[in-house]
């Protein structure tokens, strides 16, 4: 018994160092698991899991550069940056967006307004965006919501740059605005490689040169490398990229000028361009009416965006590069030179004017705008006096082939490549165009029409600006140009922009371009048309009027001004340039339903030409200073 | 004095000089983690070296008590805990979702922690009790003392800690000779019943283990815990980055880094070989105390020197797995290196317990 107990004993001892082995190769086989599973972590995925951890902790926090200043040719401020505090809500942040919003009513002043523009700009943004609720936070706001923050999450108060158009109304055709950067623009910015550059920025140029010189205005973005900690606070600096300002663009155009030319508008509607003939260079640029740009920077309110978009005054139209219309009398100069150009008339030639003009073989009468006609009419006297029935012949005589061959030298019919965008071509006609637009013959009628600027002929007022410098200058084609010189945020140095390489000047005989220039200082010399507005002038005028017709008169019937209601009246047309014998300025004037060329669009032109040539202001403008802050 | 010094010297005569350097080693090393990890808060430290002293005290307490008393009370200590963890499932205090904790007035403890002890305590006690007869109905007996608590502890809901104490005394059967057949067959029964299982799980426990298989389903939830740690680890290469100088640990992106997550902080700062080293000390524990039960004169030595080493070292894998996200994670610390004074108590009481089976060779006089 104590031998069999003893003999199992040593049985059982036996099993147990066997079972002892077992456990030891156990574990060892965890062990080998676990340095195997090091091995993969700390030997195979080593890069991997280094840079995971490189990205947990470095975060890049972009900077957004300061944007470029613009300003007018004498360096007045017409668009500039300022610091300030601002209301932003991010959603994902918070439990109700409405409880939040009614605790900030019961701390701060939101105006229904701005309550409406957040709501707006809330359905354009996704769930993680920050939408600014309320900007220009007074001292006494910032320090309310800075106090109750701990209550409200998702409320941030930042320091923003806002920019300010100083200008107003009459400037926000030219500089344009900018706002906050839409899906569209991404997908612009996308597509030229350019998000990154925009990482912090919440702006974008819209319209105007805010558009056209994005790239130059905006700057490069500048990148702090954080060190971060788990709960997204930022620990050091690793590193930093400064950002780079944008460029300042300063203007050919003259801040007063424009305010004169807008002011002479008065309560009319219409559009002006004042180039210098010499460069190009833009002096003035007006479409009347404006809007304020400063509405749209954040985002405009609902119910002002539709009353801007569906007033029929149409201010966010620019007038100047976009507004089409009929040429009317202004093309008489061109015409008159093609006649000379192509020898098909003599300045001496002279017609009998009945007061009407007939093609051969039909008794359809054009009739001139003068009852009875002008009589004897030579080409100075033709211009002078815009008579239509010389222009009828003429027209005629020459054909519509080669009178669209030589108006386009003068950049009819196609864009002028003014560094704004999107400006109209007009239309310039041609047989080759009506067949190929509109699949028909072009009958001798609409070449008729066309020798006074009428039919299907269209143009800007940019257009028209345009091609009148080129009289004034000689024949040069100058493609009329806003900015004059770019500075360099950095050393401070402007530096002239390159004008885009211009077509050669056309070879126009010396002889002819006088008699036409002759005819044009006819119009406002006394027995002109436009001898009313120029009297007693310290310069000379060279000019033509010009009126585009809004309703079509019937045959038999007379256009009468004064019995039409205004918005019914033609648009008058004037274009000039002075002083005549060495031209510094050359502009086009459109009046919406002016009425006649004589009577409202060249008096502005006056007032352009006084204050340029002489410093003379309309005694009834008031001036204020443009250039105190907001 | 000559009477205190001899009296000191006999008590530390019962500490087993290898594993009472492997241990000192390896708190050591946690020291030096546990302050990086804490971003070297002096409350941290000290509190751990409170920790610490309280836990080799009672280790040298427990290496001085004979086998044979210890046997003793493996029973009472056995039917206090699963009376407590009774009264756990009808009073107990439910934190973070589960009823694991008994406040007694002044403290509140986990009578899960106890058992951690008494389960093998009483199975080797049970076992040596009958050892002359061994039968399988003895065995089947075991497995219920086994099953009990284990239910108990897994319904409060504590996955983590019931697997480890039902490991332990699965450990214990198998080193009192169960069979092979019924270790086959219990295997076979417990991978057939793991679809089972599933649907007893918790939905936290399932999401746990479903995160394991794919962290990245939820990478803010979960996930984070793992991809984090993981990130930790890979990050540190062979060398790891230096004591102090781990990103993901001083940035906060480790959670839970001086307790249960230690590991990640560990092996971020200390690499590949830091690692060989950690677990080569864990080896060499496990070791000597497999040694110390090859030698044990009696069946309850060996018992418990040969189960409480080989549980060591499963609290080893089990959290460094969990860790470097081959395991679902599970509230399980890292023995010898995760701040804790409640559990590196009980490892060091066990180790205690193995050391006094090292040191009274003596047959029992029972």
């Amino acid at each position: 018994m104590a031998i069999t107990s003893l003999k199992n004993l040593d049985r059982e001892l036996a099993r147990f160092q066997l079972r002892l082995k077992v456990g030891a190769g156990f574990v060892a086989l965890l062990a080998a698991a676990l340095l195997v599973r090091g091995y993969y972590l700390q030997r195979v995925q080593h890069e991997y899991y280094v840079q995971r951890a490189e990205s947990n902790r470095i975060s890049l926090v972009p900077a957004a550069p300061h944007r470029g200043l613009i300003l007018d040719r004498n360096e007045r401020i017409l668009a500039d940056n300022y610091s300030a505090y601002t209301l932003e809500i991010n959603r994902a942040q918070m439990a109700s967006l409405e409880r939040t919003l009614t605790e900030l009513q019961a701390l701060i002043e939101i105006t229904p307004g701005q309550l409406r523009r957040f709501r707006r700009l809330l359905t354009e943004s996704n769930e993680f965006e920050t939408v600014p609720l309320k900007s220009r936070l007074s001292d006494e706001e910032v320090a309310i919501v800075a106090a109750n923050r701990y209550r409200l999450p998702g409320v941030e108060v930042k320091a923003r740059l806002f920019r300010n158009y100083r200008a107003g109304p009459g400037m926000a055709h030219v500089v344009g605005f900018i706002g906050r950067i839409n899906d569209r623009d991404l997908a612009t910015l996308r597509e030229g490689g350019r998000e990154q550059n925009y990482r912090g920025s919440v702006h974008i140029g819209k319209t105007g040169l805010e558009q056209s010189y994005e790239a130059l205005l905006h700057g490069r973005t500048g990148f702090d490398q954080m060190e971060t900690d788990a709960g997204g606070r930022a620990v050091r600096v690793l590193s930093r990229i400064p950002p780079v300002p944008g460029k300042d663009l300063r203007l050919y155009l003259d801040a007063e000028l424009q305010a004169v030319a807008e002011h002479a508008f008065g309560d009319y509607l219409g559009g002006l361009v004042a180039l210098d003939p010499n460069t190009g260079g833009v002096l003035a640029l007006v479409s009347k009416p404006g809007f304020d740009p400063n509405l749209f920077i954040d985002g405009i309110d609902p119910d002002t965006w539709k009353e801007l978009n569906e007033s029929a005054a149409r201010p966010m139209v620019n007038r100047v590069l976009r507004g089409i219309y009929p040429p009317g009398s202004t093309i008489k100069p061109f015409m008159a030179l093609a006649g000379l150009e192509l020898g098909v008339r003599r300045p001496e030639d002279s017609i009998v004017d009945p007061g009407y003009f007939m093609l051969p073989n039909s008794s359809h009468q054009f009739r001139d705008w003068k009852r009875g006609g002008h009589g004897v009419v030579d080409l100075r006297r033709s211009i002078a006096q815009s008579c239509d029935t010389y222009y009828y012949r003429l027209a005629v005589d020459m054909g519509i082939d080669r009178m669209h061959d030589f108006l386009a030298q003068f950049g009819f019919g196609e864009k002028t490549g003014i560094d704004l965008e999107g400006e109209s071509a007009g239309l310039l006609p041609s047989r080759e165009w009506k067949q190929r637009r509109w699949k028909k013959p072009w009958y001798p009628g609409e070449t008729v029409i066309a020798g006074i600027g009428q039919g299907y002929h269209l143009t800007t007022p940019l257009q028209l600006a345009a091609a009148v410098a080129m009289l004034a200058n000689g024949g040069r084609p100058v493609p009329p140009r806003l900015v004059a010189a770019v500075r360099d945020p950095v050393t401070r140095t402007w530096a002239p922009v390159a004008p885009p390489p211009a077509r050669p000047a056309l070879a126009i005989a010396p002889a002819h371009l006088e008699v036409v220039r002759q005819g044009m200082l006819d119009v406002t010399r006394p027995g002109g048309t436009a001898a009313a507005s120029a009297a007693g002038a310290p310069y000379a005028i060279a000019g033509k009027t010009g009126t585009a017709q809004v309703v079509g008169i019937k045959q038999g019937a007379r256009y009468d001004a004064s019995r039409l209601a205004r918005e019914h009246r033609d648009h008058a047309l004037f274009i000039a340039y002075a002083p005549a014998d060495k031209p510094t300025l050359a502009l086009a004037v459109m009046v919406e339903n002016g009425g006649s060329g004589s009577g409202t669009a060249a008096p502005i032109a006056r007032a352009v030409f006084d204050y340029y040539l002489t410093g003379k202001r309309p005694g009834d403008m008031q001036f204020g200073d443009d250039n105190a802050a907001d | 004095m000559p009477r205190i010094s001899h009296w000191i010297a006999r008590r530390l005569s019962h500490l087993d000089p290898v594993l009472l350097l492997l241990v000192l080693v390896l708190l050591g090393i946690s020291v030096a983690v546990v302050a990086s990890a804490s971003g070297q808060s002096a409350a941290r430290i000290s509190g751990h070296l409170m920790n610490i002293g309280l836990a080799l005290g009672a280790m040298v307490v427990m290496a001085n008590v004979p086998p044979h008393l210890l046997s003793r009370v493996g029973m009472p200590l056995y039917v206090t805990g699963v009376i407590l963890l009774v009264a756990v499932a009808l009073f107990g205090e439910v934190r973070n979702g589960s009823r694991r904790w008994l406040d007694l007035g002044v403290v509140a403890f986990q009578p899960s922690e106890l058992l951690k002890l008494a389960l093998p305590l009483m199975l080797a006690w049970y076992f040596q009790h009958n050892e002359a007869v061994l039968r399988v109905k003895h065995y089947l007996a075991a497995a219920g003392l086994l099953a009990l608590p284990f239910l108990l502890i897994l319904r409060q809901p504590d996955l983590g800690t019931a697997m480890m104490i039902g490991v332990s005394g699965v450990y214990l059967l198998f080193f009192a000779g169960l069979p092979w057949k019924f270790i086959l067959g219990g295997g076979v029964l417990a991978g057939a019943s793991l679809p089972l299982a599933w649907g007893f799980l918790h939905d936290y426990q399932q999401r746990r283990v479903l995160t394991l298989l794919d962290p990245s389903t939820d990478p803010l939830g979960a996930g984070y815990h793992i991809i984090q740690s993981t990130i930790a680890i890979g990050s540190g290469g062979l060398f790891g980055k230096g004591w102090a100088q781990g990103t993901q640990n001083q940035l906060d992106f480790i959670p839970e880094r001086t307790t249960d997550f230690v590991f990640a902080v560990f092996g971020e700062e200390f690499g590949y070989v830091g690692m060989v080293l950690l677990v080569a000390l864990h080896l060499a524990l496990v070791a000597r105390g497999l040694t110390i039960a090859a030698r044990a004169p009696t069946l309850f030595g060996r018992l418990m020197a040969a189960t409480l080493s080989l549980n060591l070292f499963t609290y080893v894998f089990v959290n460094i797995g969990m860790v470097s996200g081959i395991l679902p994670v599970v509230g399980v610390p890292l023995p010898l290196m995760s701040y804790g004074g409640t559990a590196l108590v009980t490892l060091l009481l066990g180790v205690g317990i193995v050391m006094s089976v090292a040191t009274h060779r003596q047959l029992n006089k029972t």
